[in-house]
């Protein structure tokens, strides 16, 4: 099993859960984050007062995958979440342990 | 006593007018065959009531349009200027900036009552009225004839209030963000006695010091409050905001406005309410409202161009908080030229007051770095004093003959010492206010104390001054 966070730009976030639906991905949990890498932020002023507003609003996707669907899910991400410009966001994939369905105690990946 | 049978009178004649006609037909009558001398009584008593009915008939129409006023002016303080203010602070602070206006609304009218208008609009003496309207002793439906001789002196106290309710509310936006709850009040009540009431009634009392019409050493041109109201709160927000010090954080923090949306309902209320702050101030449903009613608006309009295209070149946008605050920059420049000038001089008032006004808190403030948190003072201090020096220049008799029929009022007409007259009333409020508020902050900082802790402000004012949240979004 494989956990997968993916830190995309709002705008792209419904293309993205789309194209997961159609690869067969059920289960997801999103998040409304703040951050920046490299992109910088932008510039506001109120009344001559400049703020640079680098934390900018991003979503975060966090999966756990069966090991079989990885590089499906990774495609997909990287397909439909890339505007080509800088900001996009990341994807990061680490290994999981265990799953538990809390429901019924099953484990491992019958319970994803 | 005498206004007060003359009013029953009036009262009695519209009843009379209510009753149907055959009661007073016969009595019309009788008299009528009882020879030459009894008909010149009738026609006399006729013109009498004639003249009475008219004169209730104006009454009736100014007073309509003052309470309305009245009304007006107090919506400028709450929602106006507390949505105006409540927008521009961090989310943490709002229902305390919001609570500070408030309070005014609550607190001065009692003070008011009790000898406030008395101070201010009682007796002629220079500096100060006296107590001879002390909790409102002969305040009846009789007009003041001093004041405003077609309106119930009532209607005149409630109005003069509204001004008395929103001018230390101003200064809450200089000293927002930090001050304390009980430092707000006791501030607030030393500032109403020392301050604005010598001042209202130095600018606006009978035997004032800067009165124009009723005989006053400088005659000083305010039509509604640009000294009074503005240059007193904006120059005393400006000794706050320095006494006080900076926000913690400012100016590296970013500190930015948590809702604009609130704020721009605030200042269009503000707009509105503004007619009866300046048209209100004819103080009558005349000619002379009409003319300070486009005034008015005139120049919140070119300021709020003014204000907006000044930022446009600077920063090639447009803001929404650059509009309305230039639009409230107009509106407090017209305030004391609202009943002197014409509509073409209104918007040079105005486009002058917003360029003026986006200079001063942008420029100004960061070159000098006080934490004036809202700009009362770059607004209302600044703002205020561009428009008592350009009434002086704009002012016409046309418009308002107030030195007498056809004798010359402002620049326009010739009269250019007018422009010395009103440099004195001016420099006179700012020392004033400035004198006065120092001596204030002294005490209150004596007795309550004026900021709150470093971890109050951090944590916020809503929770610390109030218990409360603005804002609760679990539930």
């Amino acid at each position: 099993m494989m956990k997968l966070e993916a830190i995309i730009q709002p705008s792209r976030f419904e293309s993205v859960k789309d194209a997961l639906r159609e690869v067969g991905i059920e289960g997801m949990t999103v998040t409304e984050v703040r951050g920046h890498g490299r992109q910088k932020g932008h510039t506001e002023v109120y009344r001559g007062r400049e703020y640079t507003v680098d934390l900018l609003p991003k979503i975060k996707l966090e999966m756990v995958l069966p090991d079989k669907l990885v590089n499906t899910v990774v495609d997909t991400i990287l397909k439909t979440a890339k505007t080509g410009k800088i900001g996009d966001g990341k994807i990061f994939l680490s290994r999981v342990e265990e799953a538990i369905r809390i429901r019924n105690e099953e484990r491992g990946e019958s319970a994803l | 006593m005498k206004r007060a049978v003359l009013c029953c009178c009036l009262l009695m004649s519209l009843l009379v007018m209510a009753v149907p006609l055959p009661a007073q037909a016969p009595a019309a009558a009788a008299p009528a065959s009882a020879g030459a001398a009894d008909s010149s009584k009738e026609m006399n008593d006729k013109l009498a009531q004639l003249s009475q009915q008219v004169a209730a008939a104006q009454s009736a129409g100014d007073n309509a349009w003052m309470l309305t006023s009245a009304a007006l002016v107090l919506m400028m303080t709450g929602p106006g200027l507390a949505l105006f203010y409540g927008g521009l602070v961090r989310r943490k602070n709002t229902l305390a900036i919001m609570m500070q206006s408030f309070a005014m609304m609550g607190w001065i009218t009692v003070l008011w009552a009790l000898v406030g208008y008395s101070l201010a609009f009682g007796g002629n003496g220079p500096i100060i009225g006296d107590l001879s309207h002390a909790f409102l002793r002969g305040v009846g439906t009789a007009p003041n004839a001093d004041y405003a001789g077609t309106i119930p002196q009532l209607t005149f106290m409630v109005y003069q209030l509204m001004f008395a309710v929103i001018t230390p509310a101003l200064i809450t936006g200089a000293t927002a963000e930090r001050m304390k709850f009980s430092g707000t009040m006791l501030f607030m009540t030393l500032w109403f006695f020392v301050v604005y009431v010598p001042l209202a009634h130095m600018v606006w009392g009978k035997g004032g010091l800067l009165n124009a019409s009723l005989g006053g050493k400088f005659p000083c041109l305010d039509f509604a409050g640009g000294t009074v109201v503005h240059i007193s709160s904006g120059v005393s927000a400006l000794v706050c905001a320095l006494y006080m010090g900076k926000r913690v954080g400012f100016p590296k923090q970013p500190m930015p406005p948590h809702s604009l949306a609130l704020s721009f309902i605030g200042a269009c209320l503000l707009w509105v309410g503004w007619f009866g702050f300046n048209a209100g101030s004819a103080l009558a449903a005349s000619g002379l409202a009409a003319s300070a009613f486009v005034a008015t608006h005139f120049g919140a309009a070119a300021a709020a161009f003014g204000w907006s295209a000044a930022e446009w070149l600077k920063n090639g946008k447009a803001s929404a908080l650059g509009a309305i605050s230039g639009a409230v920059a107009g509106l407090v420049a017209i305030t004391p030229a609202a009943g002197f000038v014409r509509p073409m001089p209104a918007l040079v008032i105005g486009l002058v007051a917003g360029v003026a006004c986006y200079l001063m808190v942008t420029k100004v403030k960061a070159l000098f770095g006080y934490d004036d948190a809202l700009d009362a003072f770059g607004v209302h201090g600044a703002g205020g004093t561009i428009g008592a020096i350009l009434t002086a220049v704009f002012a016409q008799t046309l418009v308002n003959p107030i030195f007498g029929d056809g004798k010359p009022v402002g620049g326009l007409d010739g009269h250019w010492s007018q422009v010395g007259n009103q440099l004195v009333g001016v420099l006179f409020a700012w020392g004033f206010a400035m004198a006065g508020t120092i001596v204030i902050l002294k005490i209150t900082d004596l007795i309550t104390g004026f900021r709150v802790s470093e971890e109050q402000e951090v944590e916020g004012l809503d929770i610390t001054q109030h218990g409360e949240e603005a804002y609760y979004l679990e539930s």
